[in-house]
């Protein structure tokens, strides 16, 4: 159905023929080419797609098109004029308030209804007026930041650092003026024109087998309807799977599904017939099976196995051993033992999968979110059965991704229909799509005991974790390597047994997420932590201190730490621990009703492939008109590589960062930067740009026969090189260039030195690792289990601080998400998949958080610097379950500690024991 | 597929009769029941009748026309005896939902955990409906049947819900527990109406939601508060003066034990918020 409107959008007025019953943000993205408003749920829970209607905030998902004929409808593109951005806009740049930039246009728009009546708000004002919005990344202080500062006429905080000063300046990031202006490209906001819509035909089970009916009959009674492939028609190997040798999942299943959101067909067709079609009429009967849905049932020696050859149902276990461990415990002065347990967590970023697929010439290209492109172009090309370069990905800017996209999701299918017919073929995941049939974060059941000498120090500690990688491998192989590397804290831990085994169930995938299993284990190390300091006499952050690993000192994995910094971390909290005690005890003297406490919590983290080849490989190149070009393959999600490898090249070469021209991912244009993962772009990456400027600038010297103390500056074609007295000065025009166009280039790979790990975990598993330490203080509503967070004080060790804006955003934004385990976050397959009954922390949700940012120089970090990115969400929950226990006198050991939970385990205590 | 949006309650009834169709407003309801970018029903669109969006003063009390928005009941001038309503008002949701959202939607959802139908309750609220015939009017107690029932019939609809002169009086809060602050399902919810006389309560209209399939007034409790003094009020709350009204579930929000515990719990608060004098 479509009628005549007449929508006035930012004060222009467009006749269109639309359906009056469109949602609005649909009308304005695909209809008028407004691409700056956003869809993340199309539901009204994320707030993305906020834009004005007469000065009120809605969101266009839910607004019939007909509504908004005869309002004056206001989206992103409306607050810039021609390019620029108005004070607002300039005021998220130069707060970094946007970070991967999807939710920004939704921020910007929830801001401007409340500065339109309210020009300079309070913080509590400003935080209301987002609280409709969901951030993933941000953590919402920096965009409040940017909301009260919004009144000043204030530039974007572009600076141009001089040579060689880059490095440590508060930059604004390098591409975040389209993320504010709304002309960003994400997944869903480019096709071409002639492009099929791809749906999927997903499992409603968790596990079942499966028959299609009379596929071709139902296709050719639906008009419009161009196609429909089956894994029968998958032309290469339908198998593929992040770490090759355990690759086990189909891009379409066969015969049987082992998850619920499993794709078993795709429909390919003209877009408004796709978006007409009900898909709950396509012939496939469903034979549901009993599905193992935990790591109990899937172990029991009876349960049925989910993949052949997987004895048990276990992928692969992970263990490190040093020492005599139960001998050490035997022998403690004091013991503690827990077990803890944690579910699924949904990344839950605010971009659902998207992009497009096309042939040109006889590549196949596709353009879609990701973290990790070459591994996309690899097992795309493998599920298609083409030569790896035959196939092109242009990654979109990420919507955030936090782990979940480092898997392929839809390119093999979006592939496979560009492939077959010829056609550009395009998918935008609905909500509860993404949320069903991409990865999680893998549920933690695990049990630890740890003992220390009368003196507090630690002797030796077991663990022991099962961990539920769901129906396929995906990155559980990773975790339950990390998790045994790990698992013992930043701490001298002289005898150590730890093992992790990831179990098949058909519960959803899990793979990456920011922290790769040693979120949930150090839930349990750090609880155990504070056990033993209380049993020791000693107080909890004194405990840590005198524990904490040192240079010289060896891992549990017998590896000799250098740069170790958490000792600094820990020390860096102490003032604020004085502080924090001092006013808890004078709070709780007081109140009976809340009661506040305090927690602090480790963590470190290896940068980069466990004891893994992951190298990065740079390039950059001057051409003949003076453009000097850096071919930057890191992918950024929004946590700054753009910016932060720019920075270190730029001071590598010796010039201003403005002269650095970027090309961003593309595997036809950058070299292989790995995936963005592992807090490794950073250390890996960035140390290959380092290498590249380095390099670069030897060859520049070299062909101005100049010292190693020239400067050197780019004017046109004119390369001038100064030493003192002596000037060089080069017409680059003049010089033949290379195939590329470049009269100078360089190209430098990365690969972080490691060793492989024996039978017992011990070797060299990272080449650097990074650390911190995280002090939460809480209120707990005792009467209704409620837990608030009232501050965090956030000590890093980045060893080189690259950017100090950036590095807060990644610390704010990771306690954003740590405080959403531990308090509200608990993905429930087939019952929370929508971001209204999955929740993530809002606005209103987030305490106080005060960074600390240590440097203590990585040897082999670039210019000293550490990986930052899943480290600060390691100790966010720890700290928090500790400060909740230090309040209440109730450790809770199940994750989230959602207000009954937290009432149940109070009113335990209150009944006395049993 | 059918979309009116007529300019009169004649004609949106002559549009429902004409069509099988939902009554839309504000969608922020109807828009979610669906994946796709359409909404999928014949629709008659009521936001076009001008009449249905005031709020006014009545002879006998208050009207708030059918599709008057959250924001609308926020931003009104109204007496103390409202302030429970506005502040649910300002937790439907978030901003944006409040914007388009509207008080009779909330109803005709029939959400066990709908914002607006403890406040309402305790407003001794009822519901006007359009019908062929005319129009009739029915207490909001009786309106919401059970969850997503309501007693509309076929080819009615709700046009207004109307508050009565007696329940102006006093004043009222509301409390909401969720899990998160903005954007929150709640866990479970209450509001309170308290009239005063000589100091001590004469009249108490207390309401719980989430903890039932359609929130409860309390009449148990309510009788126990008459004649009590404010300061008394939260002392005199126990599970055993409202266990009668509620039938608290088990669900992925909270358990029932808990949801009980905190239904007295937050009632106890509203009535201390109200004794203390506390106006938002």
């Amino acid at each position: 159905m479509s009628a005549r409107l007449t929508l006035t959008v930012n004060g222009r007025a467009y006749a269109i023929e639309a359906d009056p019953v469109a949602r609005l943000s649909h009308v304005l993205r695909e209809d008028l080419g407004l691409r700056g408003t956003k869809s993340g749920c199309d539901a009204g829970d994320c707030g993305a797609c906020t834009v004005l209607a007469d000065g009120v905030p809605v969101c266009a998902c839910l607004m019939p098109a007909a509504q908004a004929g005869g309002r004056a409808i206001q989206t992103v593109e409306g607050l810039s004029s021609n390019g620029t951005a108005n004070r607002l806009q300039r005021a998220f740049l130069r707060h970094g308030a946007a970070q991967c930039g999807i939710c920004t246009p939704g921020m910007l728009m929830a801001a401007t209804a409340l500065l339109d009546e309210t020009p300079r708000p309070t913080r509590q004002a400003a935080e209301d007026a987002i609280g409709g919005v969901l951030c993933r990344c941000t953590g919402y202080t920096k965009i409040i930041d940017a909301i009260c500062d919004a009144w000043r006429d204030a530039d974007d905080g572009t600076e141009t650092p001089a040579a060689g000063q880059s490095v440590g300046a508060r930059l604004p990031r390098l591409d975040g003026l389209p993320k504010v202006l709304g002309t960003e490209i994400f997944g869903a906001d480019s096709w071409p024109t002639d492009a099929l819509l791809v749906r999927a035909v997903r499992s409603p089970h968790h596990s079942a087998g499966f028959r299609f009916g009379d596929i071709e009959a139902w296709r050719s009674g639906q008009p419009g309807i161009v196609a429909v492939f089956t894994a029968d028609d998958i032309p290469g190997q339908n198998r593929f799977g992040v770490i090759p040798p355990f690759a086990d999942q189909p891009a379409l299943a066969a015969g049987h599904v082992r998850f619920r959101g499993e794709a078993v067909a795709i429909v390919a067709g003209e877009p408004a017939a796709m978006r007409a079609l009900d898909l709950t009429t396509f012939p496939v009967d469903w034979q549901a099976d009993d599905p193992l849905l935990d790591t109990p049932s899937a172990r029991q020696p009876t349960a049925a196995a989910i993949h052949a050859g997987r004895d048990g149902n276990l992928l692969i276990t992970g263990k490190v051993q040093t020492g005599d461990a139960d001998a050490a415990l035997a022998a403690s002065a004091h013991v503690a033992t827990l077990t803890a347990e944690t579910g699924h967590v949904e990344h839950a970023y605010i971009e659902p999968e998207a992009g497009f697929a096309r042939m040109n010439g006889d590549v196949l290209e596709i353009q879609a979110c990701t973290q990790a492109p070459v591994m996309d172009q690899e097992d795309t090309a493998l599920v298609l059965g083409l030569p790896k370069e035959k196939v092109r990905v242009l990654p979109v800017a990420a919507g955030g991704g936090f782990g979940s996209k480092l898997d392929v999701s839809l390119q093999p299918l979006i592939g496979l229909v560009a492939l077959k017919t010829g056609r550009p073929a395009r998918m935008v995941y609905t909500r509860p799509e993404s949320m069903m049939s991409t990865t999680k974060r893998h549920p933690g059941r695990m049990t630890a005991t740890i003992g220390a000498d009368a003196d507090g120090r630690i002797t030796g500690m077991v663990f022991d974790g099962d961990f539920d990688t769901g129906a396929y491998a995906s990155w559980g192989p990773t975790v339950a390597t990390r998790v045994p590397v790990h698992a013992s804290g930043p701490y001298r831990t002289p005898h150590y047994r730890a093992e992790a085994r990831a179990v098949h169930t058909n519960g959803p995938i899990a793979g990456a997420f920011r922290g790769f299993g040693v979120p949930q284990a150090a839930i349990l190390q750090e609880s155990l932590y504070d056990l033993l300091a209380g049993k020791a006499g000693m107080d909890r952050l004194a405990f840590r201190r005198l524990n904490a690993l040192t240079d010289g000192e060896r891992s549990v994995c017998g590896q000799e730490m250098n740069g170790a910094g958490i000792a600094e971390c820990l020390e860096a909290l102490q003032a604020d621990w004085d502080r924090a005690v001092a006013e808890t005890e004078a709070f709780n003297r007081v109140h009976t009703g809340p009661k506040r406490g305090i927690g602090v919590a480790s963590c470190w983290y290896g940068c980069g492939n466990t004891a893994l080849p992951n190298p990065s490989t740079m390039r950059a190149g001057i051409t003949t008109d003076g453009r000097l070009v850096l071919h930057q393959g890191a992918t950024d999600i929004g946590q700054g590589a753009n910016t932060v490898i720019s920075q270190i090249f730029a001071d590598a070469l010796g010039v201003p960062l403005s002269l650095v021209d970027r090309i961003g991912s593309d595997t036809a244009l950058t070299p292989d930067c790995g995936k963005t993962s592992a807090s490794r772009q950073t250390v890996v990456s960035g140390k290959a740009a380092l290498l590249a400027g380095q390099a670069l600038r030897e060859a520049v010297l070299r062909l101005g026969n100049m010292g190693p103390g020239a400067t050197i500056t780019l004017d046109g074609a004119q390369l001038l090189l100064r030493d003192g007295p002596a000037l060089r000065q080069i017409d680059l025009s003049a010089l033949p260039p290379d195939d590329r166009g470049y009269v100078l280039s360089a190209e430098e790979t990365y690969d972080p030195p490691t060793e492989a790990l024996d039978g017992n975990g011990q070797g060299k598993p990272y080449a650097v690792y990074g650390y911190g330490a995280q002090l939460a203080e809480v209120e707990v509503d005792l009467a209704l289990g409620k837990v608030r967070v009232l501050r965090i004080t956030a000590a890093h060790d980045l060893g080189r601080v690259i950017n100090p804006q950036l590095a807060e955003g990644q610390i704010e934004g990771g306690i954003a998400q740590g405080l959403g385990m531990a308090l509200m976050e608990e993905y429930l397959p087939g019952r929370t998949e929508n971001l209204h009954d999955y929740l993530i922390p809002t606005s209103g949700d987030m305490p106080e958080i005060r960074s600390i940012l240590i440097e203590k120089p990585d040897p082999e970090g670039p210019m000293g610097a550490k990986g930052l990115g899943e480290h600060v969400l390691i100790p966010t929950a720890p700290a928090i379950l500790n400060a909740i226990a230090d309040a209440t006198g109730v450790r809770l050991t199940k994750v989230p500690a959602l207000p009954h939970r937290v009432r149940a385990a109070l009113r335990e205590k209150e009944a006395g024991p049993s | 597929m059918t979309y009116l949006r007529p300019s009169t309650v004649e004609e949106a009834l002559s549009g429902l009769a004409a069509h099988d169709a939902r009554i839309a407003a504000g969608c922020t309801d109807l828009f979610p029941q669906t994946q796709g970018q359409f909404l999928p029903w014949p629709v008659v669109d009521i936001t076009g009748i001008g009449e249905l969006r005031a709020i006014t003063r009545t002879g006998d009390g208050w009207r708030f026309g059918a599709t008057a928005t959250w924001r609308d009941i926020i931003r009104a001038d109204l007496p103390p005896a409202f302030d429970g309503l506005k502040l649910a008002a300002r937790e439907v949701g978030s901003a944006q939902i409040q914007g388009a959202g509207t008080i009779a939607g909330n109803l005709c959802n029939a959400s066990p955990a709908a914002d607006g139908v403890p406040p309402l309750l305790t407003l001794d609220a009822a519901v006007e409906i359009a019908a062929a015939g005319g129009r009739r009017v029915v207490p909001l107690s009786a309106f919401i049947t059970g969850p997503r029932r309501t007693a509309l019939r076929a080819g009615e609809f709700v046009t207004a819900v109307l508050i009565p002169e007696s329940a102006g009086r006093g004043a009222s809060t509301f409390l909401k527990l969720g899990a998160r602050k903005h954007l929150v399902i709640s866990i479970a919810m209450v509001a309170a109406r308290l009239e005063l006389e000589g100091g001590r309560i004469s009249s108490a209209a207390l309401a719980v939601g989430s903890c039932s399939p359609v929130a409860q007034r309390l009449p148990d409790l309510e009788a126990a508060l008459a004649g009590e003094t404010p300061a008394d009020a939260p002392g005199l709350v126990s599970a055993d003066l409202v266990r009668g009204q509620l039938a608290p579930i088990n669900d992925i929000r909270a358990d029932s034990t808990y949801r009980m515990d905190a239904a007295c719990e937050l009632l106890r608060r509203a009535l201390r918020r109200l004794a203390e004098g506390d106006r938002p």
